[in-house]
């Protein structure tokens, strides 16, 4: 050691080896979440043990994020829970009236119509994705992991749309979708199938599968990279050891890539169910505040937002009581099943 | 793997026509930008003949661009700012010291994980009346801030837990205290991790709208996406002037990613936790 006389020799000489072990800490960047390291969870011999230079000012460092959390995340939530048992004129909260407000909105016309209707929505929503998004996602990651010429220009390429806001989206496909002057018909009659030609948005039977593709198209980079994640991760010998033994093709995909994949099928399955059940903003941009047409392309999320801010919709005077249940109901529904990926994830720390 | 070659030849047919389906309408959509209306609607597919930025001009001067483009920056560069700081501190906390409380806290922060955080819109609209925040860039900025601290916190203390403890214990036998050690020592360190909460922050905060939609009613007040609404709404017909909005809107967003897409795509599937 050279530098042994120096003062902050100690510190240098660690410094050095934290970097080294940053270094190392990096590759958990990718692939992801989905491999160790995201949050490991630390030893208690790892931990400073607070004796040592105890400073109540320590206290301090939590407090602006917890402070912030609490105050415009938490307090709002629970704000919801609390509103959903009153009865509301306008945004003058009434008498406690327990859980009425529920029982309206699953009992009294056209509430109940209302909600089944949106909800049937989101499950065609998560279905659709899973299939499409989902299904062309991993088969555009499964041609990269087995090498293709120009994958990090294929990975940008699939990536962009993920990058432009869900409005900008919206309008975008609104314009290719018009009946009249919109590209995607152009193109339909350009390759002779003028008859397939149709107002996409304008007609029920179309307008809730042209959004759901569009949202595909938003969602298949994203979907993309997380399988390719997963697919990395995948330990060569595996695949070595079953080539061996005689796994080929679709046997090899099916009964070996597939189930080693499963941590990040799972995570992505968990993903496009809550935004699934959260779909609002391409359907606002692309039908409104109602649905439409004839709310052929309502969802939950969608039906909460007419009752909180747009008043129409049938909702009437008690909008903001039965928004707010609705928002509970939402909100079960989805807190449950992130839940169910927070543990997963959690899991998955321990494990590594 | 090996492969036939036929194997090959359909994987790469379909890869690359799947980049055509992903890059085409965004082609599309700048191509339209510089064509008249009267190309657009008479041949919609075709590349404009001449480049005019005649339609950007306008666009300047129907809308407050400038305004729209400016409060976008603001509340991005403020929230992603707040969220880092606070959220580093807090992870620092959480995963160097152990008190009674530690685990627990955590909890409290994981908890926020779960969390819809629109579903809390009502409330949060009365709370940011009361504070008289609405019409305010600062209720934009304390809504990203306020959602974006669960995940960034989980990211970070997972970090933080990953560094060596004899790097803080060395630091401190220099005579470091702990905001020196915070500041000094570990963040540094925790770079990487850094960069990823501030990409996924950024472009959440960049491409929201549903918040600037509620919270903000005044023209010169709105951020680029809610922008796009008030051209939408009065210039319906005027399709070369819509597609130059939308161009100038995704512009920004799509010449950072270009810039560091590697950062992105890293950035953005590791902190794919919610």
């Amino acid at each position: 050691m050279k530098y042994r006389n120096r003062p902050q020799r100690g510190l240098n000489r660690l410094k050095n080896k934290g970097a080294w072990v940053g270094c190392g800490g990096e590759s958990w960047l990718f692939p992801p979440s989905l491999q160790k390291g995201v949050g490991t969870i630390a030893t208690d011999s790892q931990s400073i043990r607070p004796k040592r230079r105890r400073s109540w000012l320590i206290h301090l460092f939590p407090l602006p994020a917890l402070a912030i959390y609490l105050v415009f995340l938490v307090y709002p939530i629970f704000s919801a829970f609390v509103y959903s048992l009153y009865d509301w004129q306008g945004i003058k909260r009434g008498a406690f009236i327990g859980l009425k407000n529920f029982a309206t909105l699953f009992t009294v016309e056209p509430f109940n119509e209302m909600f089944w209707n949106a909800l049937s929505h989101n499950v065609l929503y998560f279905v659709v994705e899973m299939v499409v998004q989902n299904g062309i996602g991993f088969m555009l990651a499964f041609f990269i992991y087995r090498k293709i010429r120009g994958a990090g220009f294929l990975k940008i390429a699939y990536f962009m749309p993920r990058l432009l806001s869900v409005i900008v989206i919206g309008f975008l496909w609104k314009l290719i979708f018009n009946p009249n002057y919109g590209a995607l018909n152009s193109v339909l009659t350009s390759v002779g199938l003028a008859d397939w030609a149709k107002p996409w948005l304008g007609d029920p039977d179309t307008a809730l599968m042209a959004i759901i593709l569009v949202n595909c198209w938003f969602g298949v980079g994203f979907a993309m990279l997380i399988f390719l994640a997963g697919l990395q991760s995948i330990p060569e010998e595996l695949i070595e050891a079953a080539r061996l033994d005689g796994a080929r093709g679709l046997t090899m995909l099916w009964r070996i890539i597939l189930p080693l994949c499963m941590p990040s099928i799972t995570i992505m399955t968990v993903f496009t169910f809550i935004q699934a059940f959260e779909a609002f903003e391409l359907v606002y941009a692309m039908q409104g505040s109602m649905g439409e047409p004839f709310y052929s392309t309502d969802t939950l999320a969608v039906y909460f937002y007419r009752m909180a801010f747009g008043g129409s919709g049938g909702a009437g005077e008690t909008a903001l009581g039965l928004g707010s249940a609705l928002a509970v109901v939402l909100f079960i529904i989805v807190a449950s099943v992130s839940a169910i990926s927070v543990y997963l994830m959690r899991k998955r720390e321990v494990q590594h | 793997m090996k492969t036939s070659m036929g194997g090959k030849a359909v994987q790469y047919v379909v890869a690359y026509l799947f980049m055509l389906v992903a890059l085409y309408p965004i082609v599309l959509m700048v191509a339209s930008s510089f064509k008249t209306n009267m190309e657009i609607f008479t041949s919609p597919l075709s590349l404009p003949k001449a480049f005019s930025f005649e339609t950007y001009q306008k666009l300047w001067e129907v809308v407050p661009f400038a305004d729209f483009l400016w409060n976008s920056i603001f509340v991005s560069l403020m929230s992603v700012l707040l969220i880092t700081i606070f959220s580093a501190m807090a992870a620092f906390y959480l995963a160097r010291f152990s008190f009674k409380w530690t685990a627990a806290l955590y909890f409290v922060f994981l908890l926020g994980l779960m969390i819809p955080v629109k579903l809390g819109i009502v409330p949060l609209f009365l709370l940011m009346k009361s504070l008289s925040l609405l019409n305010s860039l600062w209720s934009l900025i304390l809504i990203y801030t306020a959602s974006g601290i669960p995940v960034a916190v989980f990211i970070l203390t997972g970090f933080f837990r990953t560094l060596p403890v004899e790097l803080e214990e060395a630091a401190r036998i220099d005579g470091c205290n702990n905001f020196q050690v915070f500041w000094r020592v570990l963040l540094p360190l925790i770079r990487p991790a850094l960069a990823t909460v501030v990409i996924i922050n950024f472009i959440h905060a960049w491409n929201d709208f549903f918040f600037p939609l509620i919270f903000i009613q005044e023209d010169t007040l709105k951020t680029i996406p809610v922008g796009m609404m008030v051209l939408f709404g009065e210039y319906e017909t005027d399709w070369s002037l819509l597609f130059a909005g939308l161009t100038l809107s995704a512009l920004p967003m799509i010449g950072v990613f270009l810039m560091a897409s590697k950062q992105f795509m890293e950035g953005l599937t590791a902190g794919a936790v919610k």
